[in-house]
């Protein structure tokens, strides 16, 4: 699975936990997902609770720590799915 | 300097109606909120009818974000916010500004947190999944969760709490708000409370035995307080709210006034006294209603109407009698009594603050709601008080005074008297 096509099912996964939909449309990989999406960090659990699900893996805390940005976010769920 | 203290909006989930427009509608004409439930029978429950409101979860979308409204599960939690944010537009105000409003608390109660919320926990640990818990189940199952809901939506800064005191929480939450608003702690008060009776705490009723039973193929039939045939309460869901406004408060930004709340008492019979886990003490409710008259500053005569707590169950001949015995009045002499009960089965924490809102509507529209399913009643009751008393009919008369009473497990009562707004007090 390469970083684009994880970047697009990435964002069916923040878009409940983003109030402003628009702020979606042009994300990167820079993008901060508390920061600029906005995102409650009390949700970044569910993200990714949601995310291993949508991949079918299983991120530990450890990684999950790392996933505050969009393109570090690409980083773990590609390792976990290339396992 | 006394503070007065006033009524000036209203919400309501009701199974007979959802809103106020809807529910005095429905008060007005006797309508039933009563149905058969499928799973009920399936589940092999006594009594397989309930009153629950016509309620769209998708109706939420209009109360919350829609990224609270995503993961938000709990139905206590939905139709207590969506009652408690009707109430505060009622009352002319905008929910959900950027302001702190630190003049302004909630006192919001219910019986149970989530069990419905509870029991996908179970499920989830116990399968060794606790780690796809997530964020979201801790505030719908703490007790304080519908609180937490409503203060972050309307912004509230004054005191936030979650009261329980079984089928008293209603009247016992509003009697609450009446008071930090009498002793100056707060303008304005958002009270209520709210149930969800799902099938768990159905169950739990069921097995007692208290439940309305032989009516299973006639709901609308099935609750029946203060007749011969009572068999049992229905149990209900739903939600009801109050506004209370310091009255200078109200006058200054030109609130519509509905009614004003001239105060109550709440008390306990201490399980002493033929009082206990399950029923009240007769001295403890009769010490409630005349402490209560005794606060609002208000005589036994003066009271036109009873808005009683009267479940259907063998204690409501009880009830009456100690009515009687409060109020010194008798026969045809005595108030006009109903049982908002016997249209929408009795909603526990709910009930007190879904009846205070129909006492209201009373006040304010000037009239009294029949009690159905009234063919045939209760002989020992009909020796206390005449029959003229419980109208079976909707009766458009003078309501200046209203006692609204409930009387829960743990032998708790609350009793508040409502009164007809007058500016000159």
């Amino acid at each position: 699975m390469d970083r684009r096509a994880i970047l697009e099912e990435l964002k069916k996964v923040l878009e409940p936990y983003t109030e402003n939909k628009e702020l979606l449309g042009n994300i990167d990989e820079q993008t901060d997902l508390v920061k600029d999406l906005k995102i409650n960090s009390s949700n970044l659990v569910d993200v990714i609770i949601d995310a291993e699900a949508k991949y079918d893996v299983e991120i530990d805390f450890d990684s999950a720590e790392k996933m505050f940005t969009v393109g570090s976010c690409i980083d773990v769920i590609q390792e976990k799915v290339n396992k | 300097m006394s503070r007065r203290v006033v009524v000036t909006g209203l919400g309501v989930v009701s199974p007979n109606g959802m809103g106020v427009p809807a529910f005095l509608d429905a008060i007005r004409n006797g309508v039933s909120g009563i149905r058969h439930v499928p799973q009920y029978e399936a589940l092999k429950f006594n009594c397989q009818v309930a009153g629950l409101p016509q309620f769209e979860w998708e109706r939420l979308k209009n109360y919350v974000s829609e990224v609270t409204f995503h993961g938000l599960q709990g139905r206590a939690i939905a139709y207590g916010l969506m009652a408690a944010v009707d109430a505060w537009r009622d009352a002319g105000n905008e929910a959900g500004g950027d302001q702190t409003l630190w003049d302004t608390g909630c006192v919001f109660g219910s019986s149970v947190a989530e069990v419905e919320t509870v029991k996908k926990i179970f499920n989830r640990v116990d399968a060794g999944e606790a780690r796809k818990l997530g964020s979201r189940v801790v505030e719908q199952f703490m007790n304080s969760g519908i609180t937490a809901y409503i203060s972050g939506k309307l912004g509230l800064g004054n005191r936030i709490i979650a009261n329980s005191a079984a089928c008293a929480t209603g009247t016992q939450a509003i009697l609450m708000g009446y008071e930090y608003i009498q002793q100056g702690m707060a303008k304005r008060m958002l009270v209520g409370s709210s149930e969800h009776v799902d099938p768990y705490i159905f169950a739990a009723f069921d097995s007692m035995r208290i439940l309305s039973r032989k009516f299973n193929s006639e709901p609308e039939k099935a609750s029946r307080p203060m007749s011969r045939s009572a068999g049992g309460f229905v149990p209900g869901s739903g939600a009801g709210a109050l506004i209370l406004e310091d009255l200078e408060y109200a006058l200054q930004r030109k609130a519509r006034i509905y009614a004003e709340l001239l105060g109550g008492a709440c008390n306990s019979g201490g399980q002493r006294n033929g009082g206990s886990m399950t029923a009240p003490a007769a001295p403890g409710v009769i010490r409630c209603i005349t402490d209560a008259l005794a606060n609002a500053r208000v005589r036994p005569e003066s009271i036109d109407l009873i808005s009683g707590h009267l479940t259907a169950t063998a204690a409501d001949t009880l009830e009456i009698q100690n009515w009687c015995l409060a109020l010194e009045r008798n026969g045809c002499n005595f108030p006009l009594i109903n049982s908002l009960k016997s249209m929408i089965g009795h909603s526990l924490s709910a009930a007190g603050s879904i009846e205070a809102v129909g006492t209201v509507l009373q006040i304010r529209h000037q009239f009294a709601h029949p009690n159905i399913n009234l063919e045939d009643p209760n002989g020992e009751i009909l020796k206390l008080i005449d029959l003229s008393r419980m109208p079976v009919k909707k009766v458009d008369t003078p309501i200046n005074i209203v006692a609204k009473a409930n009387f829960g497990f743990g032998d708790v009562n609350a009793c508040l008297i409502f009164s007809k707004y007058n500016q000159h007090g």
